[in-house]
């Protein structure tokens, strides 16, 4: 069920360049699933308005704490940011439909590709598949070493690959030029980034089952103002799916890309 | 007689707040989160002839102390709000505004006759105010002649009061008014929202993909007060007012320009609880101001 919840900060950290781990505690917590998302409130005041959309990290049902990962880039990441342990933060949460952890086969293994900002969603993902007992393979691209971060967390639950833009860490490139170099084995993928690498993946793998998380602008995060439409594919009987009530996650071949 | 209650015609309001249109869908999604029926009215989301897919994205962008969109009329077409938005909203006790919207006199006609027939449609809401639509809404809403044809025609076929939500962005909204009035309108919803941009920091381009969009939230308050005010001197029909309204206060300011009633949009996208907020809100604001009930204080700006 959404609620919304004044959550209380139990740790925040920066863990890589103006990347950020915040830690909140609430009852909310009870009700998230690996994929969700959480709409924060930054400010009391109009400034800035709109709340930001954040995917769930990780999540820890019985301490009732949940964990984001974000980048502090604008205005109101930068003021979240900023939030000292015990200072409330207002969330609206959880939103949307989480990742289908039982799309992946009994004693299989999955795939997860993120890409930046969208490596966040994927932990909690992992560690759902992996109580599963599902083996995992993680391949995440960013755009420089400086921005990296969860890779001993990553490691301990299955194979980790990194591919930066300028080379700095693990290859050079993009995630698909790692993906056709590692060839990996798996029964179902899972993936999470910048439009252009779910562009990419969407044709990578045409015979296998994958499941892709977007990104859009939201009003109201909870599928009443029509801001965060996709256009979907004839594959499906929908014109139009919305990002924050439908989705974040879609199986591929529903959103046109 | 409660002491929020506001009589408007074909609206027998609990109390004077009401969702706005567009900022609450049909509904569905606030009704999982509280009880409907503790509001005043709901205005639903625009309806039109035919489906709509409204405009690429982005559609939103936010701004100081508000926001632009260019949603574009996005709906599922009248048959289907018909079919299946409006017979959810049944079930609770609200009457509801429908917000029509269209490109001709014809598809206004069309919209009107038929969701009117609703069982809980109380009133209608035209939508000739709209920013983002190309051609159509906006030249009804800029032109006193125009508008005052179109409220003509659609009041020729509508079973329940038709009210008319202005634009501000025209030059001298009172003409406007007057016009809708003239035409027989049962009452005037007003503002939508003025017509912005906003430009991206690195390209230089605008953010949303439509160009321009429709400026609305607390920064617009200012704008809608005003034009309330001026409206409510020169017209004889009860206002709905909005723009900016996050608070009771705000819907006090409202009161006191002009409005019976008044809606509230954006905020619900920062607060979903909102609306019941501050209708619970409402009657310690009236003590505070001596006030025993809520229509005491309409107009009392120009006394
Ligand atoms: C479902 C979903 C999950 C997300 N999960 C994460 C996450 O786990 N970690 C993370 O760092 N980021 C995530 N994002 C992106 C994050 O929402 C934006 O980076 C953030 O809103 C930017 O806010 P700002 O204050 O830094 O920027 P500003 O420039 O001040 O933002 C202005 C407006 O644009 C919106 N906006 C800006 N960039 C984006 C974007 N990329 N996507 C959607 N809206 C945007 C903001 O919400 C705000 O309304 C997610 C987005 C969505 C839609
Ligand atoms: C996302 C969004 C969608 C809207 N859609 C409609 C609409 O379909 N019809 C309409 O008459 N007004 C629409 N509006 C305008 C609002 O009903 C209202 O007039 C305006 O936003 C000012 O109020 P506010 O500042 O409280 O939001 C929309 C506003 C927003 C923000
Ligand atoms: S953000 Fe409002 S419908 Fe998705």
């Amino acid at each position: 069920m959404i609620q919304q919840e004044r959550m209380i900060v139990v740790r925040q950290s920066e863990i890589a360049h103006h990347i950020f781990e915040l830690t909140l505690q609430g009852k909310i917590v009870q009700d998230m699933n690996p994929g969700q998302f959480v709409h924060i409130r930054v400010s009391d005041s109009f400034e800035p308005l709109l709340r930001r959309p954040i995917s769930i990290a990780n999540i820890n049902k019985e301490a009732n704490e949940a964990t984001v990962i974000y980048r502090a880039e604008g205005r109101g990441t930068q003021i979240l940011s900023q939030k000292q342990v015990g200072d409330e933060v207002d969330v609206l949460g959880p939103l949307g439909n989480g990742f289908p952890v039982e799309a992946a086969p009994e004693g299989g293994t999955a795939l997860l590709v993120g890409g930046g900002i969208g490596v966040p969603p994927l932990y909690e993902l992992s560690q759902a598949l992996n109580a599963r007992g599902i083996r995992t393979i993680h391949v995440f691209g960013f755009a420089t070493e400086d921005v990296c971060f969860y890779e001993d967390e990553f490691s301990t639950l299955g194979d980790t690959h990194f591919v930066t833009v300028d080379g700095t860490k693990g290859t050079k490139g993009f995630v698909t030029d790692l993906l056709d170099e590692l060839k990996p084995e798996f029964d179902v993928f899972y993936a999470c980034g910048p439009l252009p690498m779910l562009r990419a993946l969407e044709g990578f793998y045409p015979e296998k089952k994958g499941y892709l998380s977007f990104e859009e602008r939201m009003g109201c995060g909870i599928g009443a103002c029509f801001a965060c439409i996709c256009k979907t594919t004839d594959q499906t009987e929908k014109d139009y799916v919305k990002v924050c009530s439908d989705g974040p996650v879609f199986p591929k071949g529903v959103v046109e890309l | 007689m409660s002491r929020l209650s506001i009589q408007l015609p074909g609206l027998d309001l609990k109390n004077p707040i009401m969702p706005a249109s567009g900022c609450f869908g049909f509904g569905k999604e606030f009704g999982n989160l509280y009880d409907l029926s503790k509001l005043g009215a709901i205005m639903i989301k625009a309806t039109t002839v035919e489906t709509r897919l409204g405009n690429p994205t982005p559609r939103v962008a936010e701004t100081a102390a508000g926001m632009l969109n260019a949603i574009g009329l996005q709906n599922p077409g009248l048959e289907k709000v018909m079919n299946s938005e409006l017979p959810y909203l049944e079930r609770f006790d609200v009457p509801i505004i429908a917000n029509v919207a269209g490109t001709t006199t014809e598809d206004y006609v069309e919209v009107s006759e038929k969701i009117s027939t609703a069982p809980n449609v109380k009133a209608l809401e035209l939508n000739i105010s709209c920013p983002n639509v190309k051609h159509g809404g906006i030249t009804f809403g800029t032109d006193p002649v125009i508008a005052r044809e179109l409220v003509e025609a659609v009041k020729k076929v509508s079973k329940v009061p038709v009210y008319v939500k202005l634009s501000p962005n025209v030059t001298d909204i009172v003409e406007i008014a007057k016009a809708v009035e003239a035409g027989g309108a049962d009452g005037i919803t007003m503002i939508n929202t003025l017509v912005g941009m906003r430009l991206d920091e690195r390209t230089g381009k605008p953010v949303i993909a439509n160009g321009t969009g429709g400026l609305s939230g607390p920064a617009v308050k200012p704008v809608a007060i005003r034009m309330v005010y001026e409206v409510y001197k020169a017209v004889n029909i009860p206002i709905i007012g909005m723009g900016g309204v996050t608070n009771a206060q705000d819907v006090i300011d409202f009161m006191s320009a002009g409005a019976s009633a008044v809606a509230v949009g954006t905020a619900n996208f920062v607060d979903p609880f909102v609306c019941p907020n501050i209708i619970e809100e409402l009657p310690a604001k009236l003590e505070k101001l001596g006030v025993k009930r809520i229509n005491e204080i309409i107009g009392r700006s120009h006394l």
